[in-house]
């Protein structure tokens, strides 16, 4: 018996249970034992078939499949499954409407004729009105729209399946304008920057009060950001399910959601190895947090603004300031020990608050479920990032962390005031 | 219109939870922005509430349908003028005998350009053919099923209960006689009854059956108008509506008519899920024979509602030479297809 050829493969139980393997209770062990003799190159030759063969299998499978199975079997004679998505309703100007589609589903599909408000309406299609799955089209409609009107867009396929999208409100769609271009950066500023900066200012007060109450509002933060993590996450899940089923919005969600904290821990963990993480880290850490937040924020900001779903409300702003003012705060709640320059603070800042100009533009002018829910999703996971490396920080130095009565309590307060804000942007 | 995707697609353009609310702080920001002066004329140009259109009257478009329907399979502009008056033969006892061949298929039909239905049709068309006959004439149908679903052939007219195509149904493979004398004069319509018969009906199995009084109608450009519509996403409510199946076909191929000449139409509603059908004449006015049971005429008028299942005949003439509309005065029916133009041209000899 040749037990230890087995410990490279096998997990350290291996070695510590080998005793019982002895015993002969490892069937495929004696083969196991010529082994050693082969040599390294063969041996990753070898391994390097075996990874290959199952997919070798596949392949002639599919082929096999493809020219003698029971295809037949799937191909009834009803009207194929058809499913066209509408990933953007454009008003370029008066007069037209332009529709942005893709074919998420399984089958070409054919479009025949565009419905708009129950009357069929000219129109041009392109590329083609064959759509084949994962392609998309433009469809232009020389419709006198009426600024403020909903309106309601059919398109009819060759079998008669229709594809429907009401828009609540026409309103002509922004170009990329100077003036454009302001307003959005304007708008981004007053939802993402300026709370931020704000927000900011309460560095002076963290850096009087004493180490417990520092750790609170580093709770505080946690809190905080837990509420804008599950809001980020609900957000893209609401808009998975208007993405192209091919394009599956729930497993985007899921890279973002994965795919961004292991990013954002990889980079952070490169040269860097185990020493601690220092707080301007820390804090930027947060602040790259937020402002991917914040960029799945100024995109819905812009995109609600294109499509003309801006209610009026000024009042509404200082709700929303207070809202995001605590963002500010969750940013310096690390610093109250150290004493960054002016600059490191608003680098801070506009790393956190920047992105929501970004994002307005995007949205604003080049919009679709899939790039919505995405960014949102890459928000949500880089917020599940910060707070693992805020958890394990107050944890650290023997800290007690989250388990402090104290702290908890930090983390529901945090929670709270971002309902409670909230509820003023609600109003 | 109901759609599959009404409830996902609805708020597709915006519908973020939290950024609802978000964006209606938005506006507040652009408010803010404009009062404290951060902008000059922050309203970006195109945001203010405007007519959309006033200035561009000339590249708005036109309703309709692009394209065209393949005219080789069915054409519409034939159906108008094509009367089926059967096989005629003489009895013995001096009755004029008409034999008509009638064969239930399941057909595509092309319902608008590009646009493809699954029928059920008797001889191979929606609407099937316009039989023709006269008051008293001895009628013998023979109706084949060659489709996948039991059939009937349901006449409207004065005739005995087994040959009412109600209950006995005809299932496929199988064949029927129907055998009757024509009565009353007028303008009827003939249709499946097979259950369930709103499916029967809305797939495409009805037609006219035109019984001409003994004396005859004074010489008119006759054609035949039967109000459809077809529910081609099976949501219980039409995507198309035309007369005689096509889509704003009439509007495609104008019906050619001549000023002064006595137009005759019968027109038929056959529209299923819908209670009414309508027709508007532009430019002019008819003599309304509603049903054709009396050659007294019922009303003059421009427009008829006729509800499923009722039928009128219309006659009129033109003064004035150039194009015309007719079309349901329903706008939402003209707009999904049933709307047409008739193209008056110029009386050449007086």
């Amino acid at each position: 018996m040749n037990t230890h050829d087995n410990e490279s493969d096998d997990s350290v139980d291996t070695a510590a249970t080998s005793t019982t393997y002895a015993s002969g209770a490892q069937p495929d062990a004696p083969g196991q034992s010529d082994g050693p003799a082969r040599s390294v190159p063969q041996g990753a030759m070898a391994l390097a078939a075996k990874g290959v063969l199952p997919l070798l299998l596949l392949a002639a499978l599919l082929v096999v499949f493809a020219r003698f199975g029971p295809i037949g079997v799937f191909q009834a004679a009803f009207p194929p499954i058809e499913e066209l998505s509408f990933e953007r309703i454009a008003f370029p100007e008066p007069g037209q409407v332009r529709v942005h589609m893709v074919n998420g589903g399984p089958e070409p599909v054919t479009v025949a004729q565009v419905i708009v408000d129950e009357a069929y309406w000219e129109h041009t299609v392109a590329p083609d009105r064959l759509v084949n799955r994962l392609e998309d089209i433009v469809v232009d409609i020389p419709y006198p729209w009426v600024d403020g009107d909903p309106l309601e867009i059919t398109i009819v396929s060759s079998t008669g399946v229709t594809f429907t999208q009401e828009v609540a409100v026409a309103t002509q769609s922004p170009r990329v304008t100077g003036s454009y271009v302001a307003t959005f950066a304007l708008l981004g500023a007053y939802v993402g920057i300026i709370p931020v900066f704000l927000g900011l200012l309460w560095l002076p007060f963290l850096a009087g009060v004493s180490t417990r109450w520092v750790d609170f509002f580093l709770s505080f933060t946690v809190g905080l950001l837990l509420f804008l993590g599950v809001d980020a996450l609900e957000a893209a899940l609401d808009l998975a399910g208007q993405v192209a089923s091919a394009f599956q919005g729930v497993g985007l969600i899921v890279l973002g959601v994965v795919g961004t904290p292991l990013a954002i821990h990889a980079v952070t963990r490169w040269g860097r190895r185990d020493s601690p993480i220092n707080p301007l880290g820390l804090s930027a850490l947060i602040a790259i947090g937020i402002g991917l937040h914040n960029l799945g924020e100024g995109l819905a900001i812009g995109s609600s603004y294109a499509v003309g779903e801006v209610a009026l409300g000024t009042s509404l702003v200082f709700g929303f300031l207070l809202h995001n003012t605590t963002e500010g705060l969750g940013i310096v709640a690390p610093l109250a020990r150290s004493r960054p320059s002016y600059a490191k603070l608003a680098g801070l800042g506009l790393i956190a608050g920047v992105p929501t100009i970004f994002g307005t533009w995007i949205g604003g002018f080049s919009y679709s479920p899939m790039a919505g829910a995405l960014f949102l999703a890459i928000g949500a996971g880089a917020i599940v990032q910060v707070v693992a490396v805020l958890g394990r920080s107050m944890g650290s130095h023997g800290r007690e962390g989250l388990r402090s009565p104290l702290n908890a309590a930090g983390l529901l307060a945090g929670l709270i005031v971002m309902y409670a804000t909230g509820l003023f942007v609600a109003a | 219109m109901g759609d599959r995707q009404d409830e996902v697609a609805g708020q597709a353009q915006a519908g973020i939870s939290r950024r609802d609310l978000l964006r209606s702080g938005v506006a507040g920001a652009v408010g803010l922005a404009a009062g404290a002066g951060a902008l000059a004329g922050s309203r970006p140009e195109g945001a203010e509430p405007r007519p959309s259109g006033a200035d561009v009257m000339q590249n708005q478009g036109l309703a309709g349908t692009e394209g065209d329907v393949d005219l080789d399979v069915f054409d519409p502009s034939a159906f108008l003028k094509n009367f089926d008056f059967g096989s005629v033969s003489e009895l013995p006892n001096g009755q004029i005998q008409r034999e008509y061949e009638i064969i239930a298929v399941d057909r595509e039909i092309e319902v608008a350009p590009g646009v493809h239905f699954a029928a059920w049709t008797y001889n191979g068309t929606v609407p099937g053919p316009s039989l023709r006959c006269t008051e008293g004439d001895r009628l013998k149908v023979n109706f084949t099923n060659a489709g996948s679903h039991p059939h009937t052939i349901h006449f409207h007219g004065i005739h005995a209960s087994g040959m009412d195509g109600v209950f006995e149904r005809v299932e496929p493979g199988e064949r029927f006689v129907y055998e009757f004398d024509a009565a009353p004069m007028g303008f009827h319509l003939y249709h499946c009854h097979a259950l369930p018969l709103k499916r029967h009906v809305h797939k495409g199995l009805y037609g006219a059956f035109i019984v001409d009084p003994p004396e005859g109608r004074p010489e008119a450009n006759e054609m035949m108008m039967l109000m459809n519509g077809f529910d081609t996403n099976f949501d219980g409510d039409n995507e198309v509506y035309a007369v005689n199946t096509v889509a704003f076909h009439y509007q495609r191929h104008p019906i050619e008519i001549e000023q002064g000449e006595l137009v005759r139409v019968y027109l038929g509603n056959m529209t299923e899920f819908d209670v009414l059908n309508s027709f508007h004449l532009h430019g002019n006015f008819f003599r309304l024979y509603r049903t054709g049971t009396d050659l007294e005429r019922y009303e003059w008028t421009d427009t008829v509602m006729l509800c499923q299942g009722e039928r009128a005949v219309l006659e009129f003439t033109y003064d004035f030479p150039g194009k015309f509309m007719f079309h349901a005065h329903q706008s939402e029916f003209a707009e999904l297809g049933w709307m047409g133009i008739f193209d008056v041209k110029p009386q050449t000899v007086v």
